[in-house]
């Protein structure tokens, strides 16, 4: 016989399999998953979940695709969020310090709370991030926030209102654009391709017969 | 968390003891032939059974899976005359169903091109395949490669099936994409001096594999997500498409809406409409388990054959090699190419490596399952069988670190339940990743049988042929969506939207009803559905 533990969803009780995610426990129990659904893997942050074990006060955060279900556990699903996005044009904004105190002055206002680290299912350190955000240290800020999946659980427990993945998509995509090392063979190829010089190699190889295509593939050199 | 058992510890034991021997004796490629014996004998898409003939609409006598037959032969969600088309809630230019990558690079490039562009996704945008890609993206940008070589190695691993007019347009504006993401943000893997890091993926035979850590498809994704929302493109979410509205000359003219929490139905007129769907993994094919996110139930082929448009290769799915197969709260679920280009193989049982690591996708999971089924060397699982993917072999060859730095997802996965990836192999089978088939489409994005109906990313047919590399299909959402939302907007610019009409969904049930089909299935799907049974 299965192992069953007692969960409750929105206050409600249901018995469950001890071996469920807390998403699949819902599905058990008899929800119709339409919010707080997604990737189910870990990728897409629809379905950020708070839940405290009865008798425990701590409140807890993850996501309900990854988190098995415990007994005692109490589970709010919360599917959506009200992030502040702020609207720039990525071809004109520069990665200068200015562009964060515009976009989200809040950012300024953190108490250094920690909460926001301690509520992100990645384990990312959100308030450092945030911090090397305030001093427009946008490679910093990138790479510690790379892993976000804009889940929203950070600025949920936030005294501040400070919407932390919006904040560090901005700072990624500035990276990305303006402060990563350009590519220079990407460019080069692309520069090739528009003039055409790719387009005989192109044709030589489409025109080739069924039979001469799959001698050449089968005899592809491997590069090591 | 999750404890090996004991049959398995067992069988970790001669893993680790053949892993110095397998380090430095790779095991042999296999040969033209006995790739096409173990395809032909293991492969799903060669069981027969579980097949069955269409007999209505364009591709009427042709084979499709029994489950994509039930919802392509299904019965329509709406009652046409039902419907007040004489008023729509929207009128736009170009109209894109999908909210994932291939819809997402369409709206932009239409909005680009001046374009009244809306998105409609039934759930939210970015909730898609796209933003569990977590391998790479193929693209032939270094010295040594060429758009001819990534053409060759596609073309062949896709068994020499791919429409070329659709392959050549991937592998030449492959650069470009890339060059176009760079340019909107998406943070590459690069070395120092700016070059990019690339390694190769199954079928490759040059390093052509660009990536954003394993979070390739999330970062791309979330990106373009961003790129929508600054430009003010309405997203009208939680909305499914539920047909497509044609005009008294038979083209495409819009698409009737249904909230899916309110069950509204609304009406959306637009001069061209893209279809950016997506696949179908949770139609859960055979029986397998998916890696594919949750609204993955082939719509788009639904609306587009209902619409009078034929679908190319509908027959043919991708099983990928590397699902997980334990923990069983993880059952299905991605592991990503990238841990075997970065060294870890593929090994039974007895520890003994059975094929080389980087064999194309449907040859490796045949593999797998000759493995299992075929030799009775896999490990028993709380789901069925697997065999191991040995991952401590990449910090042994990539150095220490190497697990953390380039495949941080994956160790997060197993580590959520105690597997530590860099000491412990874990347990993979194959798991139903893609859609290889869809739907027909000329090179301009446009159905080859319907005008004014565009379709881009998955919901393709005939880009990749009968097998998909890995990294091409990152690589498609974004050149077919920009190919869509360049051709889509460019062509709205002339249309002339006439009477707006269902009377091809009448004309769909006459033909059901003579031809005697009755599936019992109401579509497009739209959700998977994981009560309980006894519910």
């Amino acid at each position: 016989m299965e192992k069953m533990v007692n969960v409750y969803f929105f206050g409600k009780k249901y018995e469950v399999p001890a071996s469920l995610t807390i998403m699949k426990a819902m599905e058990y129990a008899g929800y119709q998953l339409v919010r707080g659904c997604g990737c189910r893997n870990g990728f897409c942050g629809a379905c950020a979940t708070l839940y405290r074990i009865k008798g425990k006060t701590e409140l807890k955060t993850c996501l309900a695709c990854q988190q098995q279900v415990e007994e005692g556990m109490y589970v709010a699903t919360l599917p959506f969020f009200p992030l502040v996005k702020q609207v720039y044009d990525i071809q004109k904004v520069k990665p200068t310090e200015q562009i964060m105190m515009q976009l989200y002055p809040e950012i300024y206002s953190c108490i250094g709370c920690n909460a926001c680290t301690k509520a992100c299912p990645q384990e990312l350190k959100t308030m450092q991030y945030i911090a090397y955000a305030q001093r427009g240290e946008y490679e910093k800020c990138a790479e510690e926030s790379f892993d976000c999946i804009m889940c929203g659980l950070c600025s949920s427990r936030c005294p501040a209102g400070i919407s932390h993945p919006q904040v560090a998509i901005l700072a990624r995509r500035l990276y990305g654009k303006y402060i990563a090392p350009e590519c220079k063979h990407l460019l080069d190829r692309v520069a090739e391709i528009n003039e055409g010089k790719h387009d005989e190699s192109m044709s030589e190889i489409m025109n080739k017969s069924l039979e001469e295509q799959k001698a050449l593939y089968n005899s592809r050199d491997i590069e090591k | 968390m999750y404890s090996y058992t004991q049959e398995q510890l067992d069988s970790i034991k001669k893993v680790e003891a053949t892993r110095q021997e397998r380090l430095s004796n790779l095991h042999a490629r296999m040969t033209a032939e006995q790739k096409d014996a173990v395809l032909k004998e293991f492969h799903p898409d060669y069981i027969e059974g579980a097949y069955e003939t269409l007999k209505v609409g364009p591709n009427k006598g042709e084979k499709v899976l029994h489950e994509l037959a039930d919802l392509l032969q299904g019965k329509s969600r709406l009652e046409p005359k039902k419907i007040d088309l004489k008023n729509p809630d929207y009128d736009v230019d170009v109209l894109v169903i999908g909210g994932g990558g291939a819809g997402s690079s369409a709206a932009i490039t239409a909005h680009a091109n001046g374009a009244n562009v809306m998105i409609v996704t039934k759930l939210r945008i970015g909730d898609a395949n796209s933003m569990m890609a977590e391998g790479g993206i193929q693209a032939a940008d270094k010295p040594n490669d060429s758009p001819a070589q990534h053409y060759l190695d596609a073309f062949g691993g896709g068994h020499f099936a791919a429409k070329p007019c659709l392959l050549e347009k991937l592998v030449k504006e492959a650069p470009d994409a890339i060059r176009w993401l760079s340019d909107l943000g998406v943070m590459f893997d690069k070395y120092e001096n700016g070059e990019m890091v690339t390694t190769h993926g199954g079928g490759t035979s040059r390093k052509r594999m660009h990536a954003c850590k394993d979070y390739s498809g999330a970062e791309i994704m979330r990106t373009l997500r961003d790129e929508v929302m600054n430009r003010g493109i309405p997203v009208v979410d939680f909305t499914a498409a539920i047909e497509i509205i044609k005009d008294n000359e038979g083209k495409a003219a819009g698409a009737v809406l249904q909230n899916m929490e309110t069950g509204e139905i609304l009406v959306a007129k637009a001069k061209t409409v893209i279809i950016a769907t997506g696949g179908a993994g949770r139609l859960h094919y055979q029986g397998f388990p998916t890696s594919n996110h949750y609204g993955a139930t082939a719509d788009g082929l639904v609306l587009a054959y209902r619409a009078g448009a034929k679908l190319l290769y509908a027959d043919t799915l991708q099983y990928h090699p590397t699902g997980a197969a334990e923990p069983t709260q993880i059952y299905g679920a991605l592991v990503t190419e990238k841990v075997r280009s970065l060294g870890a193989q593929l090994v039974n049982k007895d520890g003994e490596a059975f094929v080389y690591s980087l064999e194309t996708r449907d040859v490796t999971a045949s593999t797998i399952i000759r493995e299992c089924k075929g030799r009775g060397n896999g490990v028993k699982t709380t789901d069925g069988e697997g065999v191991w993917l040995d991952t401590p072999m990449i910090d042994i060859i990539g150095g220490e670190g190497t697990i953390e730095k380039r495949i941080p997802a994956m160790m997060r996965m197993f580590g959520k339940y105690g597997i530590d990836i860099r000491k412990e192999p874990i347990l993979i089978y194959p798991t139903l990743h893609y859609q290889n088939g869809g739907i027909d489409i000329n090179a301009d994005g446009q159905t080859t049988m319907v005008e004014n109906l565009y379709v881009a990313g998955e919901a393709v047919g005939g880009i990749h042929g009968r097998n998909r590399l890995m990294g091409n299909s990152l690589l498609d959402i974004i050149v077919f969506g920009r190919n869509a939302g360049k051709y889509a907007s460019e062509k709205a610019k002339s249309v002339k939207v006439g009477k707006l009409t269902l009377s091809h969904v009448n004309d769909f049930n006459k033909e059901l009803k003579e031809a005697g089909v009755n599936t019992g299935k109401l579509s497009p799907q739209l959700l998977p559905n994981y009560k309980r049974q006894d519910m």
